[in-house]
């Protein structure tokens, strides 16, 4: 992983364990984008070969230290979103970049059905709507971190 | 090269694998009580991308601290000398009535209340999961906290500390959903459970008979029991009483005292007495060994 620059990407994914705990103003909380899941995708879109299932299970369980919750809970809701990526790469980076971004969108629904159903077996939480809130602004964000980490990944020729 | 075929194991097994991790720690975390040493670990190791998350605003408070007129500090000075001398006189009339009420307590032979150690200490502004209410503070075990330590504010109760890694610790708040504590009605001394709702502004009472004389605007205090929380403190304020008689129980709801959504400061409360109390316990101690060893040669 670490070959080629690959300390790069661990740094990006560092930034977005960062990004998904700093504090944001009381109306933006609800729509923080799933800035983990956006990086991991990327990365096993890019290269499959370096990041991959057990990377997203690692990166899931620290967001499940760092949020606090039981452990487990986002590095299993990770892995999945993680392999239907793993799984189809090679059709998804043919994808135009529109078509991509709803992709993701689905995906980052399913993590977060899969936390809550995770979290209503364990705690019998009830389900809000604004739950769902960040499927709507990691739509949004999937085309330009995509184009940023391109960049990344040519600057740095990361292979 | 990116090889166009995948090698080694396939992304099938690595998902099983990873799935019964998965499950098994979701087992252990939420099943054993052992594993908490663990999650104190693990809060430690996580613990400097939480203050580096928590750089900016605390750059941000910095910043507007120290960008302040000196109209207004002269001010803001002004308001705490005043507060001061009313805290002070408040002091003076709380010593002579602790000290009557030591002796009383002493001829009632009920044991005297002992002081508690207090800390001090500040909310690490990081998020944390929607799903449960929770807060990170910037003391750890390296200062003293420990597991189950009572956390209040200026107002009253706030909760309790959840994971103590070793420079900052998680605390969970009485308005979670999987947190309870013992309370009692200062008016009547009626003892209730006040359970977390999931909401911020809402605590429940279950299992309370229709004949509980519980009224709205009631103060609940801690009543000690349980040995987690010390007695006395202000927990929150009844909004809500229904006594549908068609159902079981009294529906009753309450609100926390202490300002949940706008924590800064907090004060921690230790088990332990504070130095100079446990030197005169120790002094006390050794008078009555002597006393015994004395009375037992005679």
């Amino acid at each position: 992983m670490f070959s080629n620059n690959g300390f790069i990407i661990l740094l990006t994914l560092l930034i977005a364990l960062i990004a998904s705990i700093t504090p944001m103003p009381m109306g933006f909380d609800a729509f923080r984008p799933d800035w983990v899941l956006i990086a991991l995708v990327y990365w096993c879109l890019a290269l499959p070969s370096k990041v991959n299932i057990i990377t997203a299970w690692v990166m899931g369980f620290i967001l499940d230290v760092l949020l606090g919750s039981v452990l487990g809970v986002h590095a299993c809701a990770m892995a999945l979103s993680v392999y239907i990526i793993v799984d189809n790469f090679q059709k998804i980076r043919n994808f135009s970049i529109w078509q991509q971004a709803l992709i993701i969108g689905v995906l980052s629904a399913q993590y977060h059905l899969v936390v809550f159903w995770l979290q209503r077996f364990l705690n019998d939480v009830v389900f809000l709507p604004n739950y769902l809130y960040p499927v709507i602004t990691t739509i949004v964000l999937w085309p330009w971190v995509f184009l940023l980490l391109r960049r990344v990944r040519r600057h740095f020729r990361i292979k | 090269m990116n090889p166009i075929f995948n090698q080694g194991t396939s992304p099938a097994h690595r998902l099983i694998l990873v799935l019964c991790c998965s499950v098994v720690l979701i087992f252990f975390d939420h099943k054993m009580s052992s594993f908490e040493t663990v999650r104190g670990y693990l809060q430690t190791m996580v613990s400097p991308l939480q203050y580096f998350a928590n750089a900016p605003k605390q750059i941000m408070n910095w910043a507007s601290t120290n960008v302040v007129t000196r109209r207004q500090l002269m001010k803001e000075n002004q308001d705490f000398r005043e507060s001061e001398l009313f805290f002070q006189e408040q002091a003076i009339q709380l010593s002579v009535v602790r000290s009557e009420n030591e002796r009383l307590r002493s001829l009632l032979s009920s044991p005297v209340r002992n002081e508690i150690k207090k800390m001090f200490a500040e909310i690490l502004s990081v998020d944390s999961d929607p799903y449960s209410h929770q807060v990170v503070i910037n003391r750890g075990a390296n200062d003293g906290v420990y597991e189950g330590q009572p956390v209040l504010d200026e107002k009253g109760i706030v909760g309790q500390i959840l994971h103590a890694g070793s420079s900052s610790s998680r605390v969970i708040l009485i308005s979670d959903i999987s947190h309870a504590i013992p309370v009692r009605i200062q008016r009547n001394g009626l003892r209730l459970i006040a359970s977390g709702s999931g909401q911020i502004d809402r605590l429940i009472h279950n299992f309370v008979p229709h004949s509980a004389d519980v009224k709205e605007g009631d103060l609940l205090v801690t009543s000690g029991l349980g040995s987690k929380y010390p007695e006395g403190y202000p927990v929150a304020r009844v909004v809500m009483v229904r006594t549908d008689e068609s159902r079981e129980f009294a529906t009753i709801y309450s609100e926390p005292v202490a300002q949940i959504d706008r924590l800064r400061y907090l004060l921690l409360l230790s088990k332990e007495q504070p130095q100079n109390e446990s030197k005169k316990q120790a002094i006390n101690n050794t008078h009555s060994k002597k006393m015994t060893t004395t009375a037992g040669k005679s």
